[in-house]
């Protein structure tokens, strides 16, 4: 059974500039131990795809569609004392940059112990030893006198392995990370990588990791949904997807990536910018920046096809897998 | 930390020096205190003998040094009015203005901090607009009007308070206290809100406003992550943060509360130091008045203090610097 079914998912702001579409349609599936790696570019709206499961975005963003299905409740209609114990507790959230996620003036006891007690009656000592074990865990070096430190005292990646620690408390179900190892040393990067990794495969717990970087999930996750401009234009298995991207965006952020082997070529990338959410073209989004682009894509939007198991596609004129990047 | 207190205090004795000079002379120059002391139409010599007794008859710049050379040891003269050393006088007048402060103080704290924090969480709705457009009365109506309504109301018409007085006070650790009477407190409420309603519409802005910025933080949207109650997040992260500037602000406002409470003591005849410093006005008692402000500057200076070694106890990211310099 899957732990999270997102159907049609629509996030809109409501700006004076208009309303955008920051979440389009957006549909995935999750199934336990399960990792989804999410992509796309700044402002794809992949992150407020992962608000949107815990039912945190800002104002004046909100969700106007579609279903989250988590354990058979829908997210979107729950109310917000049951989205409250959810939060935290079935569903955990690692966010982007471990210096502001930690409130600065509170000892990381005082962090984990609450994140605790909100969900489960225990004593104050059991809670903290909770926290004890989740620092150990992820490998915070001796964790039972760093409880009683601040944020501060902590570097960047400690801070995020406590944030990691803070995630893992009450065994969730689902934890959504939010670019979690963006703004880290790239060292530090991959332990944090390897480490969640384990972790999620010891307790199977789904992940879905939202990043920039297709390397990053290349290693990570068992499916990848690439965004862009609020929709999800192609998804599948990593390994096919990789192997032979059929979308031309795909293809482009494959193709920017620096790796082994191609010394002295350059990198290829893809023309133009992200667009303006707020004026979408009434096509497919991605026409203006498109090689393959005709004039069918300009007039309507692609639907959804599906082209090989597990795999769906948003475009008219998709790579063949044998024109595909070797 | 040793090198910053030394350094402020050394700068409060330069405040000290130019407050002594401005008053000194200040005082010296509105008029002539023997008119006040004794009838004009009183005999040449007698005049003259008093002029004599208080030193009024040598030039100004020998009376200045001597009250310099006074104040040096720690005599700020004596009250021409009441005969007591101006200091002991004034001390004796400061426990009546440090409680009632005191209770402003908390008031203004207990008011404006959840009004605040509030306004701050529903920013954009009518609750929040309201304690906004509330809080502009409180800046704008003036002290003893406050002060005249409320014994209008809660005196007068519903007849709940005194109005008058200190009522009942009784001797705690050596000074003469209202608070721990029944029937003191009650004649504090009225004084001691009219002092905090400024105070507590500062504090209400402040505290919006501290709020209004840290929900926007990304630590609030991961206590909510947590699955934390807005109660919780609201009471211990935000509150937290926003301590800061609120007590910078408080401790500025509880010198001007002790040293300026002049208004309300007169209009609610609070024998304090408030008071005690119009009578001095009024009678030119100068060794009252300079000794009066002399003590203004210490207390300004000392609560100051006690603000940076209050910011240590709230941000860690400050003890952590202090403790390393």
């Amino acid at each position: 059974m899957s732990v999270l079914d997102v159907r049609d998912l629509q996030t809109h702001f409501f700006t004076d500039a208009g309303v955008v579409k920051a979440v389009d349609k957006v549909s995935f599936s999750l199934g336990e131990g399960e990792v989804l790696g999410l992509v796309g570019e700044s402002g794809s709206g992949k992150s407020v795809t992962g608000f949107s499961i815990l039912r945190l975005v800002d104002a004046p963003g909100r969700v106007v569609g579609g279903q989250i299905n988590f354990r058979g409740e829908d997210l979107a209609h729950l109310s917000d004392r049951g989205m409250r114990a959810l939060r935290g507790n079935r569903i955990a959230m690692i966010f982007q940059d471990p210096m502001m996620t930690l409130n600065p003036v509170l000892r990381i006891e005082t962090q984990m112990v609450e994140a605790v007690r909100a969900h489960d009656r225990v004593s104050h000592a059991a809670a903290r030893d909770r926290a004890v074990q989740a620092l150990a865990k992820v490998g915070i070096p001796s964790p039972e006198e760093r409880l009683a430190a601040y944020p501060h005292q902590f570097s960047g990646g400690m801070r995020q392995r406590v944030a990691i620690a803070i995630a893992l408390l009450n065994g969730p179900d689902l934890i959504v990370a939010d670019e979690p190892t963006t703004a880290l040393d790239v060292t530090i990067q991959s332990q944090i990588l390897a480490e969640v990794q384990e972790l999620a495969r010891e307790t199977g717990t789904a992940l879905i990791w939202i990043t920039h970087d297709l390397a990053v999930v290349a290693g990570l996750a068992d499916k990848i949904s690439v965004m862009y401009a609020g929709r999800i234009v192609e998804s599948g298995p990593t390994d096919a997807v990789l192997a032979g991207p059929a979308h031309p965006y795909t293809q482009g952020l494959l193709g920017s990536i620096p790796g082994h082997g191609r010394r002295g070529e350059r990198l290829t990338q893809i023309p133009g910018m992200a667009p303006n959410m707020a004026r979408l073209p009434v096509g497919c989004a991605f026409a203006p920046r498109c090689t393959r682009a005709t004039d069918a894509c300009g007039a309507e939007a692609p639907s959804i096809t599906d082209i090989g198991p597990g795999r769906a596609l948003r475009c008219y004129h998709p790579t063949l897998p044998a024109e595909g990047v070797a | 930390m040793l090198v910053f207190l030394l350094r402020r205090l050394t700068q409060s004795v330069f405040v000290l020096i130019a407050m002594m000079v401005v008053v000194f002379f200040g005082v010296f120059m509105i008029g002539n205190p023997v008119d006040i002391l004794i009838s004009p139409d009183a005999p040449p010599a007698e005049i003259e003998a008093t002029m004599a007794r208080f030193g009024f008859d040598q030039p100004v710049h020998i009376q200045f040094l001597k009250f310099v050379g006074n104040a040096l040891q720690g005599d700020l003269g004596r009250s021409f009015v009441h005969g007591e050393s101006a200091v002991s006088l004034i001390l004796s007048y400061m426990p009546a203005t440090l409680e009632l402060a005191m209770l402003g103080l908390i008031f203004s704290v207990a008011i404006g901090v959840p009004l605040g924090v509030y306004a701050g969480y529903k920013a954009d709705r009518w609750q929040g607009r309201a304690i906004m457009t509330g809080s502009i009365f409180g800046f704008s109506l003036p002290n003893f009007w406050v002060g005249m309504l409320l014994i209008l109301i809660f005196a007068v018409e519903l007849q709940w308070l005194p109005s008058t007085g200190r009522g009942e006070a009784v001797e705690v650790l050596g000074l003469r206290l209202s608070i721990f009477t029944a029937d003191g407190f009650q004649h504090m409420i009225l004084p001691a809100l009219t002092l905090a309603l400024y105070k507590a519409s500062l504090v209400t802005r402040l505290a919006r406003a501290g709020t209004q910025e840290a929900l926007m933080q990304d630590y609030v949207k991961f206590a909510r992550a947590k699955g934390l109650s807005e109660t919780r997040i609201l009471m211990v992260h935000v509150l937290k943060n926003i301590m800061i500037p609120i007590i910078t602000v408080l401790g500025l406002e509880l010198g001007s509360m002790i040293a300026f409470a002049v208004v309300t003591e007169t209009v609610f005849a609070w024998p304090g130091m408030g008071k005690l410093l119009i009578d001095s006005i009024l009678t030119l008692d100068r060794p009252v008045i300079v000794a009066y402000l002399m003590m203004t500057v210490v207390i300004f200076i000392v609560i100051n203090l006690i603000v940076d070694v209050v910011y240590t106890l709230l941000d860690p990211r400050v003890r952590v610097k202090g403790s390393a310099a």
